[in-house]
C-alpha cells in the first residue's frame, strides 16, 4: 500500500506543517502519504484503491453515518455535563474523533471482535453497547459495565495498550476455530472473522502495542491495529511519541501501514473495510493511523490550556468531521432540514435517555466483588466474607439493614 | 506406577493435557525443538504440530498478552517462563490485566491461562535465573499460585492448572526438575486437591512447613532432628495461594511450634503471612513464636556464595533449636 496514493493535504495547522517538514528531515523523503476522500469543503475527491469501496455507501449509509456521529457528540457533551453535576467521578471526552471512530466501527461486521481503549464510545455505539451501561465505570458503579460477549466488544482497558496482545491473542485463537472447523469439514460455517485493536498515539510507545505487532506479524494474524492520532497525550503533543508517521511503523513489522483523514468519515469507512478484509481473507494484519485531533481536554480532570493555543483547536475545529459530511449530504441531495431535525431531536432523546438512567445505575453491594475475585470456590475470600457478613451483622438494629454504611450514616 | 522426574512428569501431563483437551496449547520461547531449556516439552511439537506449541518471539508480555486473548477467545493456553527472573516484563498483564478479568468483567469472563515458571536456586546459575518471586504474586488476588515437590504431584497439578477456570502460575523447582519418583498416571490418589496441604512426615514437638525445593530439605532435617530425639512434622504446603490454614493449623494446634522455610526473602515474604494467620488461628497453642527460615534483603547473591543465602537443613536445624528453646 502507500505507493500510490493521493499527496497529503494537509490543509490545516501550523503545528502540522512543522511536523511534516521534521519528519521528511528525519526519512530524506516526504512521509506517509494520507488518504483523503471527503475534503474538509464537504467535496469528494478520488483515491485510486479506496474509492470503489467508498462508492459502496449508499445514501442510507451516508446518513447513518452522521447520525452516529452526532449522536455519539450530543452524547460526550452529556456525559461532560453528568460529571460537571457530579453524577460521574469522570469523563473521557471524544469530540473530534467522531468520524475516526464511528467510520472504522461500522465498517466492522459483527463476527469481528473490538478490543478498545478507554475512548472509544463511537466504536461502543456501532457495536450496539447501551451507552448508559458504558457509564457504569466512570461512574463508578463497575470496573466494567457491559458482557463483551453480547457485542464482541471488549471491556475499555486502562492500562494502555495492554490489550493490544489480547487483541492479538484473540485474533490467534479465530485462526485456530478456523482450523478445527475445517478439520471437522465445516469451516463454511464459520464465518471469517478478524480484530481490531484501538489504541493511540501516545500508547503507541507503550512496549505492548511493539510486542502485539512483532506476534501479529509473525503469526499473520487476521488483526486491524487501529491508532487514533489524535495529536495529544493528555499533555505531550505526538511528536514526543514520533518524529515519522505512526503509519511507518508497520513496514518495520512486515505488514501494510496505511494513514487516513481520521476526520472524514468515508476515507475512514473504506480503508477500515479494506484492511478488515484483509485480515479476514488471511492476509495479515495492518496498521491504520486516523489522524485526527483531541478538540476537547484529555478527561474532565485536564486542562489543555496550560499546553497548546486554542487557535490549534480552532484550526481542528475548521476540519471538523460533522460539518464536511453535512455539506456534502446538502449539496448532493441526500438530506435536507428535516433530516437534520431529527438527528437533532433523536440526539435529545438520547441525551435524556442518559441522564436519567445515569441516575438509577444501581451501585453494587460489596459481596459481588467477592463473588467474582475468582470463578471457583476460593478459601481466603470466604473466610473474609464470612468475617464481613459477622461484622457488618454486629451494626444491625432491629431496623436496620444490617450494612456497616447504613448503621454509620444513622449516627 | 512409573517412576519418572519432575521434568519428565511434567511433560506427560502437559502431553496428556494436549491430548484430551483440542483448545490447549502451549506458548513459549524455545519450547518447540528445543523443548524448552530445561526440555520440559521435549518432544511435544513432534506429536501436536506448531500451532499447539507455539514457539513464541522472545517477548514475555506479549506471551501472557495473547495467551490472555486465546483464553477469551475459549483457548487453554500453558505459558512457559523460562526463567523466574524473566517474568517481570509480563509482570504487567499478569498483575493488571489476567488477575482481574474475571472480576472487571462482573464474572462475564474467564481466562483461565496456565503460567509456568521455574523458580528457586541451587544451580550455580547467573543473575536472574535463581530467584523465588512467588510472594509478589500470592500477593496479587484472582490468581492462583500451585508448586509441585514431587514427580506425582507435577504429574497431576499441571493437568489440574489447565482444568481450574481461574488463572494459576505453576512455579516448579528447578533444581529439583531431575528428582525422580513414584507417578501413578491413572490417578492423582490424595493428590486430587491442588490446593490442599500435604503433611509428609507426622511428628510431635515442631511443624515445619515448606513448599516447592525444599520439601526434600526439610524432610532431612526432620530425619536428623529425629535422631536428637525430636519429632518434627512436615508439611508441603502445595499451594501458595490459596493457603490452607486448616491443614497448617491442626498441625501447630498439635506440636505448638512452627517453622517456615523458603527460599524467597523473608521479608514480606509468604512465611510472614503465614506466621501472622497462624498467630490468629492458634494462638493459645503456640509454646514459641513462629519462625521464618529463608533468603535475606537482597537481590539473589552471585552464584558462588548462593550455600550462605540458602536455607538448608542446619538453618532449619537452628531454627527448631531456637523454637525448641522456649
Amino acid at each position: 500500500m502507500g505507493t500510490h496514493l493521493p499527496s497529503t493535504e494537509f490543509d490545516g495547522t501550523a503545528v502540522d506543517d512543522q511536523r511534516e517538514a521534521d519528519a521528511e528531515a528525519v526519512l530524506g523523503a516526504p512521509p506517509a502519504h494520507m488518504v483523503q476522500l471527503l475534503g474538509p469543503d464537504g467535496t469528494l475527491g478520488s483515491d485510486p484503491v479506496f474509492s470503489k469501496y467508498a462508492a459502496k455507501l449508499t445514501p442510507d449509509v451516508l446518513r447513518g453515518l452522521y447520525a452516529d456521529m452526532a449522536a455519539i457528540r450530543r452524547f460526550d457533551v452529556e456525559a461532560t455535563a453528568l460529571q460537571r453535576q457530579g453524577q460521574l467521578a469522570l469523563w473521557v471526552p471524544l469530540t473530534g474523533q467522531e468520524a475516526a471512530q464511528i467510520g472504522s466501527g461500522r465498517a466492522s461486521q459483527p463476527q469481528d471482535y473490538i478490543f478498545p481503549t478507554y475512548r472509544e464510545h463511537g466504536v461502543a455505539l456501532t457495536r450496539n453497547v447501551d451507552l448508559a451501561e458504558l457509564l457504569r465505570q466512570f461512574r463508578g458503579v463497575s470496573n466494567g459495565g457491559w458482557n463483551p460477549k453480547d457485542t464482541n466488544f471488549h471491556l475499555y482497558t486502562l492500562v494502555l495498550a495492554a490489550q493490544t496482545p489480547h487483541a492479538v491473542g484473540y485474533a490467534m485463537g479465530i485462526q485456530r476455530d478456523q482450523k478445527l472447523a475445517a478439520a471437522a469439514g465445516n469451516a463454511a460455517a464459520l464465518p471469517k472473522a478478524a480484530v481490531m485493536a484501538y489504541f493511540g498515539d501516545g500508547a503507541s510507545s507503550e512496549g505492548d502495542v511493539h510486542e502485539s505487532m512483532v506476534f501479529a506479524s509473525s503469526y499473520n494474524a487476521p488483526v486491524v491495529f487501529f491508532c487514533q492520532n489524535n495529536h495529544w497525550a493528555i499533555s505531550v503533543p505526538s511528536n514526543v511519541q514520533t518524529r515519522v508517521p505512526l503509519s511507518n511503523r508497520a513496514k518495520g513489522y512486515g505488514f501494510p501501514g496505511i494513514r487516513v483523514d481520521g476526520n472524514d468519515v468515508i476515507a475512514v469507512h473504506a480503508v477500515t473495510e479494506w484492511a478488515l478484509e484483509h485480515a479476514r481473507q488471511g492476509h495479515g494484519p495492518v496498521l491504520i493511523e486516523a489522524f485526527t485531533y483531541r478538540v476537547g481536554a484529555h478527561t474532565t480532570a485536564d486542562d489543555p490550556t496550560k499546553y497548546r493555543p486554542s487557535s490549534e483547536e480552532d484550526a481542528w475545529r475548521a476540519k471538523d468531521p460533522l460539518a464536511r459530511l453535512e455539506i456534502h449530504l446538502r449539496a448532493e441531495g441526500m438530506a435536507d432540514d428535516d433530516f437534520f431535525a431529527k438527528v437533532k431531536a433523536d440526539g435529545d432523546d438520547l441525551a435524556a435517555y442518559v441522564r436519567r438512567t445515569t441516575h438509577d445505575l444501581e451501585t453494587p453491594d460489596i459481596r459481588t466483588a467477592f463473588a467474582n475475585t475468582y470463578v471457583e470456590a476460593h478459601p481466603l475470600v470466604a473466610e473474609e466474607l464470612a468475617w464481613f457478613e459477622e461484622y457488618s451483622a454486629g451494626f444491625a438494629g432491629p431496623d436496620e439493614s444490617g450494612s456497616p454504611a447504613a448503621a454509620k450514616a444513622g449516627h | 506406577m512409573t517412576t519418572m522426574t519432575i521434568a519428565k512428569a511434567i511433560n506427560e501431563g502437559l502431553r496428556a493435557t494436549l491430548g484430551a483437551n483440542p483448545k490447549s496449547l502451549l506458548m513459549g520461547e524455545d519450547i518447540g525443538p528445543l523443548g524448552g531449556v530445561y526440555r520440559v516439552t521435549d518432544g511435544l511439537i513432534g506429536e501436536f504440530g506448531p500451532d499447539r506449541v507455539v514457539d513464541t518471539p522472545l517477548a514475555e508480555s506479549g506471551i501472557i498478552g495473547t495467551a490472555i486473548g486465546l483464553a477469551l477467545s475459549g483457548y487453554r493456553p500453558v505459558c512457559e517462563i523460562q526463567f523466574d527472573g524473566f517474568v517481570f516484563p509480563g509482570f504487567n498483564q499478569i498483575t493488571t490485566q489476567l488477575a482481574k478479568m474475571h472480576s472487571r468483567s462482573n464474572g462475564n469472563l474467564t481466562v483461565p491461562v496456565v503460567i509456568r515458571i521455574p523458580y528457586g536456586g541451587g544451580i550455580g546459575s547467573i543473575e536472574h535465573h535463581s530467584e523465588s518471586p512467588e510472594a509478589l504474586f500470592a500477593h496479587t488476588a484472582g490468581l492462583r499460585i500451585i508448586t509441585p515437590s514431587n514427580p506425582h504431584d507435577a504429574y497431576w497439578m499441571i493437568q489440574q492448572a489447565v482444568d481450574c477456570q481461574d488463572p494459576v502460575i505453576v512455579f516448579e523447582p528447578k533444581r529439583r526438575y531431575w528428582l525422580k519418583g513414584e507417578v501413578d498416571t491413572t490417578s492423582p490418589g490424595a493428590s486430587a486437591d491442588p490446593f490442599k496441604a500435604h503433611v509428609l512426615r507426622e511428628g510431635t514437638d515442631a511443624t515445619v512447613v515448606v513448599y516447592g525445593p525444599l520439601v526434600p530439605v526439610a524432610l532431612a532435617a526432620a530425619n536428623a532432628a529425629a535422631e536428637d530425639g525430636h519429632s518434627v512434622e512436615v508439611i508441603d504446603l502445595r499451594s501458595i495461594s490459596p493457603i490452607d490454614f486448616d491443614t497448617v493449623t491442626a498441625s501447630v494446634k498439635k506440636t505448638g511450634r512452627l517453622i517456615v522455610a523458603h527460599e524467597a526473602p523473608t521479608f514480606g515474604g509468604i512465611g510472614g503471612e503465614i506466621a501472622a494467620r497462624i498467630s490468629e488461628r492458634a494462638f493459645h497453642s503456640l509454646e514459641a513464636p513462629v519462625i521464618r527460615v529463608g533468603g535475606f534483603h537482597m537481590p539473589y547473591p552471585v552464584a558462588k556464595v548462593e550455600e550462605d543465602y540458602l536455607p538448608d537443613i542446619d538453618r532449619i536445624l537452628e531454627a527448631l533449636d531456637r523454637a525448641l528453646s522456649y
